[in-house]
């Protein structure tokens, strides 16, 4: 991606991108392309069945019928979290190994079946989740039964995806092999590496269980409830490890195309990375802290991914990643005081403004709900609350989602060679849909630790034997948590028109494009190629105490640790006013 | 010379970190082993644990002993469900099922009982109002939990596993009394 100038002739199926002087293969162009409508597509039905499920928890409106809220629900679980994530990395990975390295696809035909596959698995589960023949949300659990082609458009779908990876790892040795970049593969790439890996042990987990619950569906064998928690969550949890691996990786990508952060030390991220890798089988543990079926030894040890691994390595990234926003910025000049160069960040681009409301929203909230939830007796206190939907909210959605949308403002130009539609609206897109979510997110929350059940109808339990009567602060609470929601949902609304109408009906970039002509409809990282202007001499930046060059970060984070430990320690006090259970 | 996240490291990547993040790295890594000393402390000086008592049970079986229970120690009748005062240090059993818990439990403060959990039919979520405990409740699995009533008061359970359309409807109760003192804590 450095290495080649504007001027660089086109080789064969490659054209040479105008603005940027990328080699772009066509076989990946059309891929990426391919996967990230599909990607779009369940991201709509997903947000339209977001608002009937909000609309339904707000008890004000409460809007479906117990039914059709538990149908609506599996819909927009399973769109969200399984079609839009997965369709939307299959593009990432195309990206990080074909684009970024510079290099051919291998096999495209192969993609192209592949994605067919997981078009094909889709569409059965949409229809048997339609047509009410799976109401049983997206987690499925045992003997909850849905119609077989449900469990069969899962696993054709999972074949598919990792077909996609096989093809990311070849095209890795394609690359190598043809030589069309020196040196080691970019960090970004390596992240891709760490998430494709992460996804192998994945859908191995996703085989071992949609496999034989499918043949369970036929009748045709039996499937032990909490060994289907156990291996199901194997899949579930491990997958959400694709998704911090590939989010962190474009929080690099991100950093890199919009203000040139650097990558303070290649050693500490990448060991970061492989970190991820090393203990996630264990994740599925925090699912089943307080299940029946495993002892508290297991628990302890699963849980903290053998003493808090992977935990470390986000907290590494969380520091790294905008340590590299801070030195790279530095290094260009914006030196003033501890947080200068924050305040001379370039707001106004949607892709920085998505990286840094993706890392501090999941770090703050997300990261910290997460361990604290995650603990082996704290989890008492949350499990199966509203506590659990709003930390997920501001891990997978206020993170990776905001930090997809946040690409997608450069792959709109890169890859589909357009400019950004509704340039202005584009601007504010990351912060109405990350400001909703964290209204959303954190309100959600607050309401669990009240006791607030998740995925339940009506907490009002109308024609239930006995009331029960929750403080009326829970119903300003979920008031509050419903406007955040709808709030997030037009943020999630824009991100469609924009994308949408960028790609269909967007003025293409010519290819004499100045960067006149480009500016105030494409993301300024573009035109102004920011990774190429780190001056040799670094002197001005480096002398410091032991903050070292980064001192604005260092500050955030001890924040951040701060937060954390008060949190933490906030909840075991919660703990210890309940009963007395052992 | 520095690399961004999307070019290449020319040679050796293998270099010394830097500083800050050494010293943050070990501030986090310090941070990581409170956070997993933490769990096995609890299981020594707190008084909340999800350990219990674990086993297999054959869902006929564990309803068989859910209708011995209610036999041996029923007190009364609520709403069609019958109420169940056992003795301080027994064994409780309460069956989840589509969609009630049963039976409703008397209890007393102070006193110590091994709430058995398990479910005949689907998975159902043992919430308890208004203290917010919860326990998964599987079926094939008897949770033994030995849990201490520090209030007395009008408790409910309510069922936070999806378990079909009626969930909603799965409203439990727990009522513990004030403590008798004399037999408080007796086994
Ligand atoms: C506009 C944005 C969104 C809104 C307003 C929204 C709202 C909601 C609500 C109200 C629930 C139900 C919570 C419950 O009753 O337990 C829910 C569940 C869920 N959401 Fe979202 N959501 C949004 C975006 C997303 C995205 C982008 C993802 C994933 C990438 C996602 C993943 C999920 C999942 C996995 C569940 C759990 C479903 C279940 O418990 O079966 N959501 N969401
Ligand atoms: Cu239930
Ligand atoms: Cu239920």
């Amino acid at each position: 991606m450095n290495t080649h100038g504007a001027d660089a002739p086109a080789r064969g199926p490659f054209r040479t991108c105008p603005t940027t002087g990328l080699q772009v293969h066509n076989d990946a162009d059309n891929l990426i392309k391919a996967n990230a409508v599909a990607a779009t597509v369940a991201l709509l039905v997903g947000g339209l069945t977001a608002i009937l499920v909000l609309l339904t928890r707000w008890q004000a409106v409460h809007l479906l019928d117990a039914e059709m809220f538990y149908r609506v629900l599996t819909i927009h679980g399973m769109n969200m979290l399984i079609f839009f994530i997965l369709f939307f990395e299959m593009a990432v990975l195309y990206f990080a190994s074909a684009v970024i390295l510079n290099s051919r696809v291998a096999a495209p035909k192969v993609g192209w079946g592949a994605f067919g596959l997981m078009v094909l698995g889709t569409l059965m589960v949409e229809w048997t989740m339609f047509t009410g023949r799976a109401d049983v949300l997206f987690t499925s659990y045992v003997p909850l039964r849905a119609h077989p082609l449900f469990y069969l458009g899962v696993i054709l779908f999972a074949v598919g995806a990792l077909t996609v990876v096989s093809i990311f790892f070849a095209t890795l040795v394609v690359a190598k092999r043809e030589r069309t970049y020196t040196g080691s593969v970019p960090l970004v790439t390596f992240g891709a590496i760490t998430a494709a890996i992460i996804a192998v042990i994945t859908l191995v987990h996703g085989a071992a269980i949609y496999i034989p619950t499918f043949f369970w569906s036929l009748g045709m064998m039996n499937v032990d409830p909490q060994v289907y928690r156990l291996v199901w969550w194997g899949l579930g949890h491990s997958s959400q490890q694709i998704n911090v691996a590939a989010m962190v990786s474009i929080w690099y990508l991100l950093g890199a195309l919009t203000v040139g952060a650097v990558v303070v030390s290649e050693k500490v991220s990448r060991t970061a990375f492989v970190l991820y890798v090393g203990f996630i089988s264990m994740a599925s543990a925090h699912h089943l802290l307080v299940d029946p079926g495993f002892g508290s030894a297991w628990k302890v040890v699963n849980t903290s991914y053998f003493m808090y691994m992977a935990v470390l390595a986000s907290m590494l990234h969380g520091f790294t990643v905008p340590a590299g926003v801070e030195l790279g910025m530095r290094l260009r000049g914006f030196t003033q005081g501890i947080f200068g160069w924050l305040r001379r960040a370039p707001w106004g681009d949607p892709g920085f403004s998505s990286l840094w409301l993706s890392v501090v929203i999941f770090g703050f909230v997300g990261g910290i709900t997460g361990v604290t939830f995650g603990t082996e007796q704290i989890n008492i206190i949350a499990h199966n609350t509203l506590r659990i939907p709003g930390h997920f909210h501001a891990t997978v959605v206020s993170g990776t989602a905001m930090a997809f949308m946040g690409i997608t403002y450069y792959v709109i130009p890169l890859i589909f060679r357009k400019k950004v539609a509704f340039y202005g609206m584009a601007r504010w897109q990351p912060y109405v849909f990350s400001i909703g979510m964290l209204i959303f997110s954190m309100c959600m929350t607050f309401a669990g630790s009240f006791g607030i059940p998740r995925r339940h109808w009506d907490i009002t339990f109308a024609g239930a034997p006995f009331d029960v009567p929750y403080s009326p602060a829970v119903n300003l609470v979920m008031g509050v948590m419903a406007i955040g929601g709808l709030l997030a949902a037009v943020g999630g609304g824009m991100y469609i028109l924009i994308t949408v109408w960028s790609v269909f009906f967007g003025k293409p970039l010519g290819a004499e494009a100045s960067k006149a002509a480009l500016e105030g409809s494409v993301p300024p990282g573009v035109y102004n190629r920011p990774f190429l202007q780190i001056p040799a001499d670094d002197t001005e930046v480096k002398e410091h105490g032991w903050m070292g060059m980064m001192p604005g970060t260092m500050i955030l984070v001890i924040v951040f640790l701060v937060a954390f430990i008060v949190y933490y320690f906030a909840n075991w006090k919660l703990l210890s006013f309940v009963w007395k259970v052992g | 010379m520095y690399t961004t996240g999307v070019t290449s490291p020319q040679g050796v990547w293998w270099k010394p970190a830097h500083k800050s993040e050494k010293i943050w790295f070990t501030i986090s890594f310090i941070w990581c082993l409170i956070l997993f000393a933490m769990m096995p402390f609890w299981h020594f000086k707190g008084g909340q644990n999800p350990s219990g008592i674990r086993a297999k049970v054959n869902p006929a079986d564990y309803q068989a002993r859910v209708t011995q229970f209610i036999q041996d120690y029923r007190v009364g009748t609520e709403n069609g469900i019958p109420v169940v005062a056992p003795p301080a240090g027994s064994d409780v059993y309460l069956l989840g099922q589509m969609w009630a818990w049963t039976p409703i439990l008397q209890l007393e403060e102070g006193a110590e009982y091994t709430l058995h959990l398990s479910s005949i039919d689907l998975n159902h979520g043992f919430n308890l109002y208004p203290f917010n405990v919860n326990f998964q409740v599987v079926p094939g699995y008897d949770y033994g939990l030995r849990v201490t009533p520090t209030e007395a008061g009008d408790y409910r359970i309510v069922c936070n596993e999806f378990c079909g359309v009626g969930h909603h409807l799965m409203v439990g109760k727990v009522i513990v009394t004030e403590s008798t003192d004399a037999s408080g804590g007796d086994r």
